[in-house]
Order: C-alpha cells, then sequence, then structure tokens
C-alpha cells in the first residue's frame, strides 16, 4: 500500500537501468526501506543496479524482461502482482533512437515505435489489469516533452512519446474510481546514458530531478507533471506557433 | 474484474481522509448470509467496518470486500439490576447510551467521540479518560460472538486467546456480531468537572502525576505550538459522573436525562490549508485564555466533558481534501524525554494541531495487539505537509526506543519494520489468525501496509 504519507512498499521498474527509473527508487529508499523489483534485460548493468539498490536498503528481485516481447507482459506482471501488491510502477524502458538512421531505415524506425509505444502500451494494459484488480496503485509513465510537438530533428522518436503519452492520459482518466492512478511525466533533455553522446540543452535536468518530481507526484496525486515545470509553460508556447515558424526552430 | 464490477466499488478512506481506495460495500445481512460471504470471499479478502472513525485504513479493503455493520444496531437483551448490555456490533455508543443513561448506566469506556460502534471499541480495544481507573473496552465485555475467517461462528468468552487476539486486532480475527458488555453504574448524566491551566509541560505533567488518583476521569489538552517557556502549556478538565446530590435541587428530578444534539454541520467542501500554524496558534491562545485558571466542582453535561467535537458533524472536513494525519503513541513512564522531544518537534516545525491531548494510562489490558500500557500518551492531528512523513519516522525510532508503541486505530503511515518491537506480542497474534484464519480471508489496508 501507499500509506498516507506518500511511501510505498513495492516499486517495479519497467526498465530496470533506466537512469531515472533507479533515481526515484533512491529517492524513495532515503527515507524508507523498499521492495524494488528490476524488470529488465539481463545484463552486468542490471545485476549493478541490483546491488547498489540493496546497498541503500532495498529487497530487490530481477525479473527478465523485453519491452518488445508484448506477449510476455502479462504474464510477468501479474507473476509480479501475486508476490505482493505493486505500489507504483514506473514504465521506463525507452530508447532514443538516431533521428537521422531511423527516418531512412525502417527496421530502426519499427524498433523505436515497438519498443517505446507498442511496448508501453502492452505493458500499461498488464499493469492496469493487475492494479486495478488490487484497488490500488500508480502508474509512473516516462513520456518526454518531445511527444508534445514532435519536431523536425527527432520526430521518429517524438512521435513515439506522442502515442505512449496519449496512451497513458487516456489509460488514467479509463482508471478514474478504481484507486489506480497514472501519472505521465514529461521531463525536457534529461542528462542520462541515454544522452550522454548529445550536446547539452537549455532547460535540461538531470534524472535525480525528475525523481524527485516522480516522488512529489505520486505523493500529490498529480496526473501530468513537467521536469523542470517551466517547460509546461514552453511547451504551451511552443504548441501555439506557426508551423513555418516552428519547423524552422533550432530546436 | 469486469467495468460492471467496477462500478459497484465504493470509494473508503479512514477520518483523516488520506489513502481512499475503493471496495466493493455490503451491507452486514443475517449471521448466516455473512458467513456465505466470509467463505465465499475472493483473494483480496473481507473486513469489516463501523462508523469509520478509525483514522486510517483499517477499515479499508482494496480491491476487496467491506462489510457495512452500522446496519446491525439492535440491543438484545439489557439487565437494569446488573448493568449488562448484550447488543449487535454495529450498535454506536451514542445510541447505546440514550438507551441505558436513563436506566443509571453508563457505558465502561468512551473515545472522544460517541460515534463508534462496539464491534469497533473491541478491534481498536478503545480507551478513554478513565484508562488509569477502568482500563479499556475489551476488559468490560464478557463474551461476543466472532464470525471467523474461516466461516464459523464462535462464541468467544473473556480470557481466552482468540478473545485476546480479537481485542485490538483491529477486525483482523473475525467479525464481531454481537458482545456482551458490562455498563457502569451512574447517578446523573452530568459530570462534577475540575479545571485547571498549567503554565508548561512539566507543569502540566507534574499536575497530572500527582493529582490524576482522584479522579476517575482525567485529561489534559496540550497547546503544541506555542514555544520556548511556554512550551507544553496546557489545560487539565478531570473529573467524576455528578451524583444526585450533586446537582442543583431543580436539576434532581431529570438527573438522568440524556439528549445531546449536533449543533452544525462542517460544509462539505472546505480547501487544505485552513488549518495552519497561524489560524491554530489563534485558536490555541483562545483555549487556553478561555479556560480558567482554576475551577472546581463545576457541573457539566456528560457530552461537553467526552464529546465536544461530536457537536459538529463531519468536523474532519475542515482539513481540506488533503486530509490529515492523527499521531498517537505511549511510552512508558520514565521517558518523558520522548515527550518533551515530541511536543518540542512539533512546535518547532509549526505542524500545527488542535486537538492535541496528553494523558496517563494505568495498567494495559491483555489484547495481544493492545495499545494502551502504563506511561504517557500523546494524540495530536497534523494535516497532511511535506517534510511530516520524516518527522514521525523519527519520532516512532524514538519511541520505539523506549519501549513504547503506535496506536494502529490512529496509524495511516508507519514504517511497517517498527511493528514487531511496539507490540511484542505480535507472533502470538499471527498463531491465533493461522489457527481459525490460515488463508487470511480476514484483511485491509492496513493489514496490507503494516503486514501484520
Amino acid at each position: 500500500m501507499i500509506d498516507a504519507l506518500g511511501n510505498p512498499q513495492t516499486l517495479l521498474l519497467l526498465g530496470g537501468t533506466s537512469d531515472i527509473g533507479l533515481a526515484v527508487a533512491e529517492r524513495y529508499l532515503a527515507t524508507r526501506p523498499l521492495r524494488v523489483v528490476l524488470a529488465g534485460r539481463p545484463s552486468a548493468r542490471l545485476d549493478e543496479a541490483a546491488t547498489r539498490l540493496q546497498a541503500k536498503g532495498a529487497t530487490v528481485e530481477i525479473v527478465e524482461f523485453h519491452a518488445e516481447r508484448t506477449g510476455e507482459h502479462r504474464e510477468i506482471i501479474a507473476k509480479i502482482a501475486a508476490a505482493g501488491d505493486i505500489d507504483v510502477a514506473v514504465v521506463a524502458f525507452g530508447l532514443l533512437g538516431e533521428q537521422s538512421v531511423a527516418e531512412q531505415d525502417t527496421e530502426a524506425a519499427v524498433t523505436l515505435a515497438n519498443v517505446n509505444y507498442v511496448g508501453a502500451v502492452s505493458a500499461g494494459v498488464a499493469l492496469a489489469t493487475v492494479m486495478r484488480q488490487a484497488g490500488h496503485g500508480t502508474i509512473v509513465a516516462l513520456s518526454s516533452v518531445a511527444g508534445e510537438r514532435p519536431r523536425r530533428s527527432n520526430f521518429v522518436y517524438g512521435s513515439t512519446k506522442a502515442g505512449m503519452d496519449a496512451f497513458y492520459t487516456g489509460l488514467a482518466d479509463s482508471l478514474a474510481g478504481t484507486g489506480v492512478r497514472v501519472l505521465v511525466v514529461r521531463p525536457g533533455f534529461v542528462k542520462t546514458k541515454m544522452t550522454a553522446h548529445l550536446p547539452d540543452a537549455p532547460l535540461s535536468t538531470t534524472p535525480e530531478a525528475v525523481a524527485a518530481a516522480v516522488v512529489r507526484g505520486v505523493r500529490s496525486g498529480a496526473h501530468t507533471i513537467w521536469v523542470p515545470g517551466k517547460l509546461r509553460l514552453v511547451m504551451s508556447a511552443l504548441r501555439h506557433l506557426p508551423r513555418p515558424v516552428f519547423r524552422r526552430l533550432p530546436i | 474484474m469486469s467495468a460492471e464490477q467496477v462500478n459497484r466499488m465504493t470509494t473508503l478512506s479512514g477520518w483523516g481522509r488520506t489513502a481512499p481506495t475503493p471496495a466493493s460495500l455490503v451491507p452486514a445481512a443475517a449471521d448466516d448470509a455473512l458467513a456465505a460471504l466470509v467463505r465465499g470471499a475472493g483473494r483480496r479478502g473481507v473486513t469489516a467496518r463501523g462508523l469509520g472513525r478509525s483514522y486510517g485504513d483499517a477499515g479499508q479493503n482494496a480491491g476487496g470486500t467491506v462489510i457495512d455493520m452500522t446496519s446491525r444496531t439492535r440491543i438484545l437483551r439489557i439487565d437494569p439490576e446488573e448493568g449488562v448490555a448484550v447488543v449487535e456490533a454495529g450498535i454506536s455508543l451514542d445510541r447505546l447510551m440514550r438507551e441505558v443513561i436513563p436506566l443509571g448506566w453508563f457505558v465502561p469506556v468512551t473515545p472522544g467521540t460517541r460515534f463508534v460502534t462496539v464491534g469497533g471499541a473491541i478491534a481498536a480495544d478503545i480507551h478513554g479518560k478513565n484508562h488509569h481507573v477502568h482500563g479499556s473496552f475489551s476488559r468490560h465485555v464478557r463474551e461476543f460472538d466472532l464470525l471467523c475467517g474461516d466461516g464459523e461462528i464462535r462464541t468467544v468468552a473473556q480470557g481466552t486467546d482468540l478473545f485476546w487476539a480479537t481485542s485490538g486486532g483491529m477486525g483482523l480475527t473475525g467479525v464481531v456480531l454481537r458482545a456482551t458488555v458490562q455498563l457502569l453504574p451512574i447517578e446523573s448524566s452530568r459530570m462534577r468537572v475540575d479545571t485547571e491551566r498549567a503554565t508548561d509541560l512539566d507543569d502540566l505533567m507534574e499536575k497530572l502525576t500527582s493529582t490524576d488518583h482522584r479522579y476517575m476521569y482525567s485529561v489534559a489538552w496540550i497547546d503544541c505550538l506555542s514555544r520556548g517557556a511556554r512550551l507544553g502549556r496546557g489545560v487539565l478538565t478531570r473529573g467524576w459522573h455528578a451524583n444526585r446530590a450533586d446537582l442543583p435541587v431543580s436539576q434532581r428530578a431529570r438527573a438522568l436525562e440524556f439528549a445531546p444534539n449536533t449543533l452544525v454541520s462542517a460544509p462539505p467542501f472546505l480547501p487544505s490549508g485552513l488549518l495552519n500554524r497561524y489560524t491554530i496558534a489563534a485558536f490555541n491562545e483562545m483555549w487556553y485564555r478561555r479556560a480558567p485558571r482554576e475551577r472546581r466542582d463545576e457541573i457539566q453535561p456528560l457530552a461537553t466533558f467526552f464529546h465536544p467535537l461530536d457537536g459538529v458533524r463531519d468536523w474532519n472536513r475542515i482539513y481540506g481534501p488533503k486530509g490529515f494525519v492523527q499521531y498517537q503513541f505511549v511510552v512508558p513512564f520514565g521517558a518523558e524525554h520522548v515527550l518533551r522531544t515530541a511536543v518540542e518537534s512539533f512546535a518547532r516545525a509549526g505542524y500545527a494541531s488542535f486537538l492535541a491531548v496528553l494523558k496517563r494510562f494505568g495498567e494495559g489490558d491483555h489484547g495481544m495487539l493492545s495499545f494502551p500500557k502504563p506511561g504517557w500518551t500523546l494524540a495530536l492531528d497534523i494535516p497532511v505537509l511535506p517534510g511530516l512523513s520524516r518527522l514521525l519516522d523519527h519520532l516512532d525510532d524514538l519511541v520505539v526506543g523506549a519501549g513504547g508503541r503506535i496506536y494502529l486505530a490512529k496509524d495511516s503511515r508507519m514504517r511497517p519494520d517498527r511493528l514487531s518491537a511496539m507490540y511484542p506480542r505480535l507472533a502470538e497474534f499471527r498463531a491465533v489468525r493461522d489457527k481459525y484464519d490460515p488463508d487470511r480471508t480476514l484483511t485491509s489496508d492496513l493489514a496490507r501496509r503494516l503486514a501484520l
């Protein structure tokens, strides 16, 4: 259960090596012990993440999970929930891809769409099913401002996030009254392993800052948050720019 | 679960209105129908709910079934000679008082509200201002009928394991259906009350320690916002049931009349933040100044003395939609430093509480998870604010370190790994559940949250 002051007991990270996901776990662990389920592809990095969280007081379970193997999602998530209610699940898996490749290579584009959108939809349905039965739980969907208005330089990725964002926003509404909540998180440029090769961007943020905002959002029952918060206004303005102007912006 | 089933779910929360969850709320039917319901309960289990005065999640069962006991309110038998009442568990103490006071009897223990059920009083093993004399509620219960998790109905007498597991067991050993309660003889429905101010925490504790034994009922209101030299100032209100002879001659003919009214109702939609350190500091100042420095032998109506908040229906709404947490702990005598640290912490953090209450407990009873034990108990309401979780976790550690505990009927946020240190008889309690409810059909959000 999530208690009256927003402390969960079980956290599921789908995408167990995600920098933001792990930062969320550490944020919770700073105040209380926690059962953490790391779901991801088996890798040394996943094991290291488990060790790191254990050192901070977590009880960690590793579960093999592949975003693109949607046929397995339902069973994997049901099994995790059967061992103890999932209080907070972070949908943290995702690929950034290489825009120049993805817009010309069908296979690369489809991989991005499969992981970021199809995988997220499948996981969302599976999570909503078990949480609805449990009568409680919060799904945290790591979306992106890139999905709010896809831009020329990053539209394949942006389109997958747009779809994912729309799915989880709708899911949130469909779950009203069931005790289950969905928090859609729209960070700007986050300095993580996924973006390490890219130059810094304005209003960039860190996994820790996103994690702090997520913990606050789960606690207060928010449905959509931007990180940093200023991006909400910026994106609102950008959404209304005329196409010819938006297309020419160096973003 | 189909969409249709979801639609029949009712969202429930405790009195603090935090962490609501949906459940299928079923009115309490006849015994055999309830037994069938328990036997056929699904994976999410069943719990019983009375008037919802537990502050936290004891009367909630996310995704499962909650039995609404408030329709079972019959008085089955009253022995006016012996003062023994056999009642259905859903009856409120309010209703019971209205029936038995005119006969010259009073409930053996009453909390700060009359709007709790007898079943809830047993499940939380509630205490009142007379704890130092009369102990907690279950001490006065001779036996009860209990619908256990295995679907069997058992008559459980005081002294058995199942009785003491149920007393304070937060509804997790079974659904109390009927109870036999020993009442307390009274001559009038009035109280004879002494009121005194205490200038600081030391003065307050000294007054309680030195003279509590003279009173049947004793409690102190404590100002948790004043700091420095006035830290922990408060008002003591202590008294006895007034005898007929204590009343003015004109009132003696109607000495046992009892008809308290609800005066006002809190409006349904109040914003959070209405109660903050400034409004509450002003209230506390007024409350303290309003109390006489010392007044003896004042005759007060029962409800004024015991249940001042019952005059305001739905007073919990004044904390707004975010709700509030009630924090109540007990620490043994000798651990006054923990009490002081707690009061200091709240005053420093500015966590406003307009109802903070300090009391000395007497001997505890035998309930395995019963809360009271000899020592000091402090209870206060705190609006949900950032940083509160960390402060309360820290205070919990001090409480545990001093051999104290947190009251489960109030709790909504405790760390589960602190439970066994607070309640050393937890293993015994679990053994009783293993025997009568091995599948843990009886469960609640509280049970899940604390892994009870």
